[in-house]
């Protein structure tokens, strides 16, 4: 199997087990953790260097998952990839359960506690000052939502972040134009972020969150020298089950046993597309 | 006492000599490289010195970044927009996700009392307190700062301290046995009444407490530098002991070392009791030492205080 379709399937696959996740926990972020769910692939699966046997290498690369609330697709990515046993999602959300709803640092593979929204791009710059200073290797992502992007604290580190011209930081934004209330533009106008960005310094890149061949080779592309990337990708909410697609209800909705089958049913079918075209 | 320097002055004195051998302590400020006392830190150790701008959030996002690579990350500024601006990146980026990161809060309480309520960090320990596993630690002079900072500088939890702007009078003669993470110093021992202070009120208390010695009254005194572990056997001690308990802070009387002692002692052996700092109001402005004596937070206010409070004792 080629890369492509490899992580195609995989991406499939972990838009099944996530769904799977949170319709027997009957709780969870559904419509941006299907959004963010081909971003999370192309990074875990081609072009980040992380390993289950030694999650806390000094030289891993780190993710900070900053729109917290779309975590489902870590723990299932994390599963899958053996920082722990894929038996522990049947307790997510579950009292005394690690796997809650926001990433926490009690799971192998999570860097950071978050949930509170502007916090991921601090971390993660100090996170890269430190590995320029320390461990030259390591490479930091952090993933933010687009409605985040209305905190603050997001722009005092996208100054930080030029400032000290870190280009071993690669930020993404899950750009899906769908916010808790409705569609961002009409919540708090973020528009143009492009230009926001690159006002801040960074290397701005406008891509399609879905297009896996595409994230892939932005992702791995050469990075500018002393200048952060940002990449603005622009996803659909609930991608991938056509009735979540762009509607703000499926935010945090759980589906019903027939929703449910109906999510299965389409993302299987287009898994046995992949396989035909093999 | 006219040689006495400021506690942030001691702090980054120590912070100095700690830095020479140790690559991995790193200081985050936001444009308060003057008011900390760091110029000379910035300019010894260019490498070990993160300066972020006018951004308390992200001074403490970043410094939780950093200490994730495990380093010592220490994180200055005033201790007003550190406990308020940035207390969610405390709570998330640095005690939820374990990081651990001394945030060193300078010119607290009234230190800045001219400059007005914006600037005044009277809720600071009502906070931090709530937080699982952060220190929360106000050395009562300069010895103790030093010594507390060389305590931080090895410490492997956050920590959450605060000192005054204005140099204050010795309490300690030397650093060396001034601190104990959660061990309160008795600084004289008495026998009908413990006055239990924190930070640089210590010395106010120990003022109060001579004065009260030439009217024949025993006055013990603690210095709780540590309000969280908080030394629960001296306080129990104290009230067993002495039988009245009279708290002095820079702070809310909300909340704090009042607070966090009355705790104790009501549920192990309630005795009367007295929490003096700044009452339930906008606190009037002016320079500390006016407001302080406004509120009769002075030693023969104390001592008043106390007189009151023995009366009170069954």
């Amino acid at each position: 199997m080629d890369t492509l379709t490899y992580l195609k399937k995989k991406s499939a696959e972990i838009r099944l087990n996530l769904l799977e996740m949170i319709y027997q926990a009957k709780s969870g972020h559904t419509g941006g953790a299907l959004s963010s769910v081909d971003i999370l692939t192309v990074l875990y699966y081609a072009v980040m260097n992380i390993t289950p046997d030694n999650p806390k290498n000094p030289s891993r690369d780190r993710f900070v998952m900053s729109k917290g609330h779309s975590v489902e697709g870590v723990y299932n990515i994390l599963a899958d990839k053996g920082f722990f046993d894929k038996s522990e999602l049947r307790n997510f959300s579950k009292f005394k359960s690690r796997l809650i709803g926001h990433p926490s640092v009690k799971v192998p593979g999570i860097e950071l506690n978050t949930g509170a929204l502007g916090h991921g791009l601090s971390c993660s710059v100090g996170m890269a000052l430190a590995a320029k200073k320390y461990v030259k290797e390591v490479r930091v992502y952090c993933l933010m939502g687009d409605g985040e992007q209305a905190e603050g604290s997001v722009w005092e580190a996208g100054m930080a972040a030029s400032n000290y011209k870190l280009d071993n930081l690669t930020a993404v934004i899950d750009r899906n134009y769908l916010q808790i209330s409705g569609n961002t533009e009409d919540v708090m106008r973020l528009d143009s972020l492009t230009d926001k960005w690159k006002a801040f310094g960074w290397e701005v890149m406008e891509v399609d969150g879905h297009n896996i061949e595409q994230l892939l080779e932005v992702l791995e592309k050469p990075r500018i020298p002393d200048k952060p990337t940002i990449l603005i990708a622009k996803t659909t909410k609930g991608k991938g089950v056509t009735y979540m697609e762009d509607m703000a209800k499926w935010h945090h909705g759980v589906p019903t046993e027939e929703q449910y089958k109906q999510a299965v049913d389409e993302i299987k079918k287009y898994i046995r597309e992949l396989d035909d075209h093999e | 006492m006219s040689k006495s320097i400021p506690c942030r002055k001691a702090f980054t004195n120590k912070l100095i000599e700690l830095a020479a051998g140790n690559q991995d302590i790193i200081v985050v400020t936001s444009d308060a490289r003057g008011s900390v006392t760091l110029n000379e830190y910035a300019d010894k150790y260019p490498e070990q010195f993160v300066e972020v701008g006018i951004a308390e959030q992200n001074e403490v996002g970043i410094a939780a970044g950093i200490a994730s690579f495990g380093k010592q990350v220490f994180v200055c500024a005033p201790a007003c927009f550190l406990s308020a601006r940035s207390l969610e990146q405390i709570k998330v980026d640095v005690v939820y996700s374990k990081n651990n990161v001394k945030i060193v809060g300078i010119s607290g309480g009234i230190s800045y009392g001219a400059l007005g309520f914006t600037h005044q960090s009277l809720h600071d320990i009502a906070v931090m307190r709530t937080f699982p596993d952060l220190a929360v630690i106000l050395p009562a002079d300069r010895f103790q700062t030093e010594a507390v900072t060389e305590w931080l500088a090895k410490a492997d939890c956050p920590a959450y301290v605060r000192v005054g702007r204005a140099a204050v009078p010795d309490v300690y003669s030397k650093a060396d046995g001034s601190f104990t993470l959660g061990k309160a110093n008795i600084l004289k021992n008495g026998s009908d009444v413990t006055a239990i202070a924190a930070g640089e009120m210590v010395a106010k208390a120990l003022a109060a407490a001579d004065m009260l010695f030439s009217k024949g009254i025993s006055v013990r005194v603690l210095d709780m530098h540590t309000i969280k572990p908080l030394d629960r056997d001296a306080i129990v001690a104290a009230a067993r002991e002495t039988g009245a308990i009279v708290t002095l802070e820079e702070h809310s009387i909300f909340g704090g070392l009042g607070a966090a002692v009355a705790e104790v002692a009501a549920e192990e052996y309630p005795v009367p009791m007295r929490i003096l700092g700044i009452p339930d109001e906008i606190p009037v402005e002016g320079e500390a030492v006016d407001v302080f004596r406004h509120y009769g937070l002075t030693p023969g206010g104390i001592a008043g205080e106390i007189q009151k409070l023995i009366t009170r004792k069954k």
